[in-house]
């Protein structure tokens, strides 16, 4: 009844490429961790300290990357703004969805992150002469990371994985490099079987590498 | 000097504090008694400009701290906070809660702020807990540590806000041993307090705030002895 029979050969000779391609996955989701650490804490800020305009910005773009599939505001950035003659690169498309999607989950961590520290805190920093951006580069933020630290984990985990829809928008990442050897081979099982291996290595590093970094870092 | 004129301060529609008229000499130590809710904590978050207020002055050595163009981060550092909730930085060690202030505020190098900090730490009675981060150190010992904090910026004035209300009883003692060592330094304090015994032995005047105004103001021997005001009468009766 199973008459499928397997061919590794050509995805192990292939491994190379498979490979490389999952350091670009890596890349584009560490960048779009950075860029989405940025702005989220960015519209946690906005949405919590300001109001006008710039706040209802902040609201809507939490809003939507929080409550449309991720597929669509992929399919935002490279065809809606596509057709509006706004052309980007594959990688630059990926880079805004992805970047997009974390920010909008990163503003609300932040924002509980900042509720957790009482008021009492910037009191104590201000009253020994610190600036508004002192108390919160030294005092505020390192706290919130602290208490963001295991949902920024799983957020890059989640931009790992998410990336792979890159593919749907000709991005030659880890996934659409799988795509584009397995129909060129059709050993199109095996590819992906690899592939899942490699991603869940990939996020199994990050995990350990998460667990190591947060021992070093809150001692306290 | 510290001197206010005719300070009135409004939370929404509520009026906190109503024409309040105070001189604090350099060297005083006075301490601010009255029931919760009668001001006595907004006027020090007034004096260091944590509040803004509605009317009147406040000027300490001669600024106004309130008005437009006060660099209020530079007149902070000459007056030290202690707060209710001791407020210790949990991220980061004792030395690095006293040293981070001098180094960043006053732009000392690092060893300095190190070695500051590490004498201040030494002197509130905590020079074994430098590298000791706040959640294992006492409520006591957290509240000291405010202290070394404060100090570490060499403030000219001291302001206490409650500093042992939120401790354990038998923690109240080692704190009000230290304000009684910066008082015998000759340090300038205003202590809101509800002990009464501190109140008592080590202030140079004591006031009493009913909603929002000084009642009375005088030497301790008064305030306790002869209270003239019939609120400070009751409150007194009150908490004996």
């Amino acid at each position: 009844m199973l008459d499928y029979n397997f061919h590794w050969r050509p995805v192990f000779k292939s491994l190379p490429d498979l490979l490389a391609a999952g350091l670009t996955t890596l890349e584009i989701a560490a960048l779009s961790m950075v860029l989405g650490i940025i702005f989220g804490l960015a519209l946690a800020l906005i949405r919590m300290h300001m109001r006008g305009p710039l706040k209802w910005v902040a609201s809507a773009w939490v809003e939507l990357a929080r409550n449309t599939p991720a597929l669509f505001q992929l399919f935002f950035f490279g065809f809606g703004l596509g057709a509006v003659g706004i052309h980007m690169s594959p990688y630059v498309i990926v880079l805004a969805a992805l970047s997009f999607n974390c920010a909008g989950y990163l503003a609300e961590n932040f924002r509980g992150g900042f509720q957790a520290i009482p008021d009492t805190q910037i009191r104590a920093a201000r009253s020994l002469g610190m600036t508004a951006w002192q108390s919160y580069t030294r005092i505020i933020i390192p706290q919130v990371f602290r208490i963001v630290y295991h949902p920024l984990t799983n957020q890059i985990v989640w931009a790992v994985l998410m990336s792979s829809l890159g593919m749907l928008v000709g991005f030659r990442e880890l996934s659409g490099e799988t795509q584009a050897l397995a129909s060129r081979t059709y050993r199109i099982f095996e590819y992906f079987a690899v592939t899942a291996v490699i991603y869940y290595v990939i996020v199994k590093i990050i995990l350990g590498a998460s667990r190591l970094l947060s021992a070093r870092l809150f001692r306290y | 000097m510290i001197q206010i004129r005719g300070l009135e301060k409004y939370f929404g529609t509520l009026q906190v504090l109503k024409g309040i008229d105070l001189d604090i000499p350099k060297g005083e130590v006075l301490s601010i008694i009255g029931a919760s809710g009668s001001g006595k904590s907004t006027l020090l978050y007034c004096i260091n400009g944590l509040e803004a207020i509605q009317a009147g002055t406040v000027s300490v050595a001669g600024t106004d701290v309130h008005a437009k163009g006060t660099d209020v981060n530079k007149l902070r550092q000459k007056m030290g906070m202690v707060f209710q909730q001791w407020n210790s930085f949990p991220h980061l060690t004792a030395l690095e809660n006293v040293a981070l202030a001098p180094k960043i505020v006053k732009g000392k190098s690092k060893a300095e702020a190190r070695d500051i900090a590490a004498k201040q730490l030494k002197h509130v009675g905590l020079g074994d807990k430098l590298d000791v981060y706040p959640s294992a150190l006492s409520g006591g010992q957290q509240q000291r540590l405010a202290i070394a904090r404060a100090l570490a910026m060499e403030p000219d004035y001291m302001l206490f806000d409650e500093a042992t209300s939120a401790l354990d009883p038998e923690l109240v003692g080692e704190v009000l041993d230290t304000m009684r060592l910066l008082a015998e330094d000759g340090m300038t304090m205003i202590c809101v307090t509800h002990e009464m015994s501190f109140a008592r032995d080590v202030s140079d005047r004591v006031a009493f705030f009913h909603e929002g105004v000084i009642e009375e103001i005088d030497t301790p021997a008064n305030i306790f002895g002869v209270p003239k005001s019939e609120h400070l009468q009751k409150f007194l009766s009150n908490i004996r």
